[in-house]
């Protein structure tokens, strides 16, 4: 299916977030996902099954002020 | 020392971790002035980056408490989403609650603030509201369920110090329980112990470290203005007066004219 990763298109075979997180090189990364504009916690990554033109968010700490 | 939602910090000094010339900057800053929190954020990040891991690694080994931010949002829904998101990467209920309203002084727009600081508080965030000096809007923010307040000195990155006096003195005097930091536009120390010498209990900033020729330096320049401004305030300062007072004793003085 095709969806939007971090803005930019991208085809996946992935099923699930979780899934698509392993796919993109996550592993263990310290991140919090949303997906469409609505945050999707850890624990419900496993079972988030994605659709297609999904805009999916990842996020990781950064320098801030 | 008034407290951050049950917290005692050591010091005034909230630290931001951008901009520094290099990660080991940022930390000798961290370092030499002693600052009691870390302001941090979240981005976009690859699978092949390791940007944000490896910054995360350097602030859990600052050893100081983590104030995340969301900087950047303009709605009530952007900055809800992402406090959510950083209360998951960051572990912590503290968030500094910014939506910016106005692109050109980056001024808070003061009703989605007011909106997503009750949204969130009623979901146990510990909303810190970067706000302006405006008496109303903190009476709504704390309402809301906010237990801080965090006033402009002046606009974001603009080190111009304490632009309205008054009204800060004001939402002091207003407010007199309620922890009050000043977040955003200081560019020297002696602005940060004016802060403090009104009873501000902390200061916010970022860009005056990190953008200065020696950022260490100046950040322990900064924790040192904050604790002379403090012990100023609890020192409880005279009152200015319009005509000059000797302070020598005039009796007793020789005739010598």
């Amino acid at each position: 299916m095709n969806i939007q990763l971090n803005g930019k298109p991208q085809t996946t075979t992935a099923s699930t977030l979780a899934q698509l997180l392993t796919e993109a090189g996550f592993g263990s990364k310290t991140i919090a996902t949303a997906v469409n504009g609505s945050f999707v916690p850890l624990a419900l990554r496993d079972t988030y099954e994605l659709g297609n033109g999904d805009q999916i968010e990842i996020l990781a700490p950064m320098q801030g002020g | 020392m008034r407290k951050f939602y049950g917290t005692t910090l050591a010091n005034g000094l909230m630290l931001g971790t951008a901009q520094y010339p290099s990660p080991a900057i940022l930390a000798d800053a961290f370092q030499r002035s002693g600052a009691s929190v870390a302001t941090v954020s979240l981005r976009r990040e690859s699978g092949a980056d390791r940007a944000g891991q490896d910054f995360w690694a350097l602030v859990q080994d600052l050893g100081v408490r983590v104030l995340p931010n969301t900087a950047g949002c303009h709605s009530v829904k952007e900055a809800v989403t992402t406090a959510h998101m950083a209360r998951e990467v960051f572990g912590t209920k503290w968030i500094k609650l910014e939506i910016i309203g106005e692109s050109d002084t980056l001024q808070p727009d003061v009703f989605g603030l007011v909106e997503a600081a009750r949204i969130l508080a009623e979901d146990g965030f510990q909303v810190f509201p970067y706000t302006t000096e405006d008496l109303v809007v903190a009476d709504r923010l704390l309402n809301a369920g906010c237990q801080v307040l965090m006033p402009w000195g002046a606009p974001i990155g603009s080190g111009k110090g304490l632009n309205n006096l008054f009204g800060l003195r004001a939402m002091r005097a207003h407010f007199p329980d309620v922890p009050l930091v000043i977040d955003a536009g200081l560019g020297l120390p002696s602005q940060a112990a004016q802060a403090m010498e009104l009873g501000f209990d902390a200061v916010l900033l970022n860009t005056a470290v990190a953008k200065a020729g020696d950022p260490a330096q100046m950040a322990e320049a900064f924790a040192a203005a904050i604790f002379a401004g403090r012990l100023a305030a609890e020192a409880d300062p005279m009152e200015p007066r319009d005509m000059a007072a000797p302070s020598t004793p005039v009796i007793g003085k020789a005739f010598l004219s």
